[in-house]
């Protein structure tokens, strides 16, 4: 299966299967779809009467898009789906936690998919006991994975921060003892984050998510306190000394964006404008009645959006003042293997999420929908039901991603945007598809607008 | 070739033999939460 789009001049065809990517003339752009369903004859001739070539040319073109095939790099079958069967198969172990420390926040967010940390239910803390049993559940059920990730969320994790620095000190303890690596990492709204906390967090966080939504406006119009008070001053000049002293280490400043700002091009400026340069925007999680969700009427717009982020990303490029958007970073050459590509986020199998009574869930979107309990801490996975369900929920498991080009790049999806949007975790949510093409259509072309290599023809 | 220039990309046939190890951070494909998505992964093997 190949995909082919334009984008700035570019005329770009994706290889599905290979994982390969060409840049292509208007010459080689047209004959590489007419020879999806034409003969080499037909195609050449087509060629000769559009683009005015000569045959000894248009049989040129051919022969190299002949040499692709047969090298594995144009029109390659689909030689994965056997993958997926037996992936799970195999014994999978558990390397990763999502550890809801807090139910609770400081912020009083309307838009909030966990319903302001409570998950529709009780607010809560995590204990020490229960946290500190959570990484001995992690080590225990790890297996051969040597790399663990411990997420501290929330809610809003800095409200049990001392919680929080005692279960790293317990898990670097417990990692030289077992041989094993975690990473941890933070999510926070950044109203408690102090030098104390940043000194801690630049230390021990592997990465560190900072939400924030852009421009002050945008900001103030879901984050704000209790009393209705916006957090940006509050949490801007935070952010801003702990960028400055997080050196090289990984953090993302994270926004969401709903249907009262489809122009977050905007916001993404104000956030480099405020200094920060390694930035995340998403659209908003949420119930499709709300006023906030985005709507069909929306993604014109919201494509947009996408590519006027693309060409800012690469004039900034040009100019010498780089910065990372989250979901255009690619690594072309040492990214993801085939089996990461089919099985996705491992949800359910390899995640899980710990609510702060110790019950297990297949991630944070599950937490609160007892359906979905998958056990605890104490007795482990309890539901084999639904952690099969998980095991075989992948890039091959919904029938509308079969004839899907990306479906290797998004593994299927989010499962729980899909039970979200469909009442079943195979399930597809549409809208999100709609917009991680355009997202991943959009990433590629930076990449390669950003590569010193010029386009045949130009 | 004239017309085409063939960026260099991983090769998935080939990370179906060599891949699989599962030592990659975690990916969450979740917009509520940036954590890391599939695409936009690192191998843990090769970016060594």
């Amino acid at each position: 299966m190949i995909h082919c789009y334009q984008f700035e001049g570019l005329n770009i065809v994706l290889d599905c299967y290979s994982g390969s990517i060409h840049m292509v003339d208007d010459v080689a752009y047209d004959m590489i779809q007419w020879y999806e369903s034409l003969s080499a004859e037909e195609v050449i001739e087509k060629a000769i009467a559009k683009h005015n070539i000569s045959r000894e040319d248009a049989e040129e073109c051919i022969a190299d898009i002949d040499d692709l095939r047969t090298a594995g790099k144009l029109y390659a079958p689909d030689k994965y789906e056997y993958l997926a069967r037996d992936f799970r198969k195999k014994n999978f172990k558990i390397k990763a936690l999502c550890l809801h420390v807090a139910h609770t926040c400081n912020l009083n967010c309307s838009y909030c998919f966990a319903s302001q940390g409570k998950y529709h239910g009780e607010r809560a803390i995590m204990s020490y006991e229960v946290g500190k049993r959570a990484i001995d559940f992690l080590i225990e059920n790890s297996g051969f994975h040597k790399n663990l990730d411990i997420d501290f969320f929330g809610g809003e994790p800095l409200m049990n921060w001392d919680v929080c620095k005692k279960l790293v000190e317990y898990g670097r303890e417990q990692e030289k003892l077992h041989n094993k690596n975690i990473r941890f990492t933070l999510t926070t709204n950044g109203v408690l984050l102090n030098d104390e906390v940043t000194e801690f967090a630049n230390r021990e966080m592997h990465n560190v998510v900072l939400s924030l939504d852009g421009r002050k406006e945008v900001n103030d119009r879901f984050r704000v306190d209790y009393a209705g008070h916006g957090s940006y001053d509050k949490i801007v000049p935070n952010f801003q000394k702990f960028v400055a002293k997080r050196g090289n280490l990984s953090y993302y400043m994270r926004g969401t964006f709903t249907h009262f700002n489809t122009d977050f091009v905007n916001d993404i400026k104000q956030m480099l404008d405020l200094g920060f340069t390694e930035l995340s925007m998403e659209p908003v999680v949420t119930d499709p009645s709300s006023p906030s969700a985005i709507t069909k009427e929306d993604l014109p717009v919201i494509f947009a959006q996408y590519e006027e982020l693309a060409r800012l990303m690469v004039q900034r490029h040009k100019e010498g003042r780089p910065f990372t958007f989250y979901h255009y970073m690619l690594d072309l050459t040492c990214g993801p293997c085939i089996y990461k590509r089919i099985a996705g986020c491992g949800a359910g199998t390899e995640y899980l999420a710990v609510t702060p009574w110790g019950d297990l869930y297949p991630c944070h979107q599950f937490v609160g929908d007892q359906a979905y309990k998958m056990g605890s801490i104490y007795e482990g996975v309890t539901n084999l039901e639904y952690q099969n369900r998980f095991a075989c929920c992948n890039a091959y498991s919904r029938p509308e991603c079969k004839d899907c080009w990306a479906k290797l790049y998004c593994s299927g999806g989010c499962a729980a945007n899909s039970y979200h949007a469909s009442g079943d975790i195979n399930g597809i949510y549409e809208m999100g598809c709609d917009i991680f093409r355009k997202r991943i259509e959009c990433a590629i072309a930076v990449k390669l607008l950003t590569s010193g290599l010029d386009q045949p023809g130009k | 070739m004239t017309r085409i220039v063939t960026i260099e990309t991983r090769d998935l046939e080939k990370s179906a033999k060599e891949g699989g190890c599962g030592e990659c951070q975690t990916s969450c494909q979740s917009a509520c939460k940036t954590s890391c998505g599939v695409a936009n992964q690192p191998c843990e093997q090769l970016s060594k």
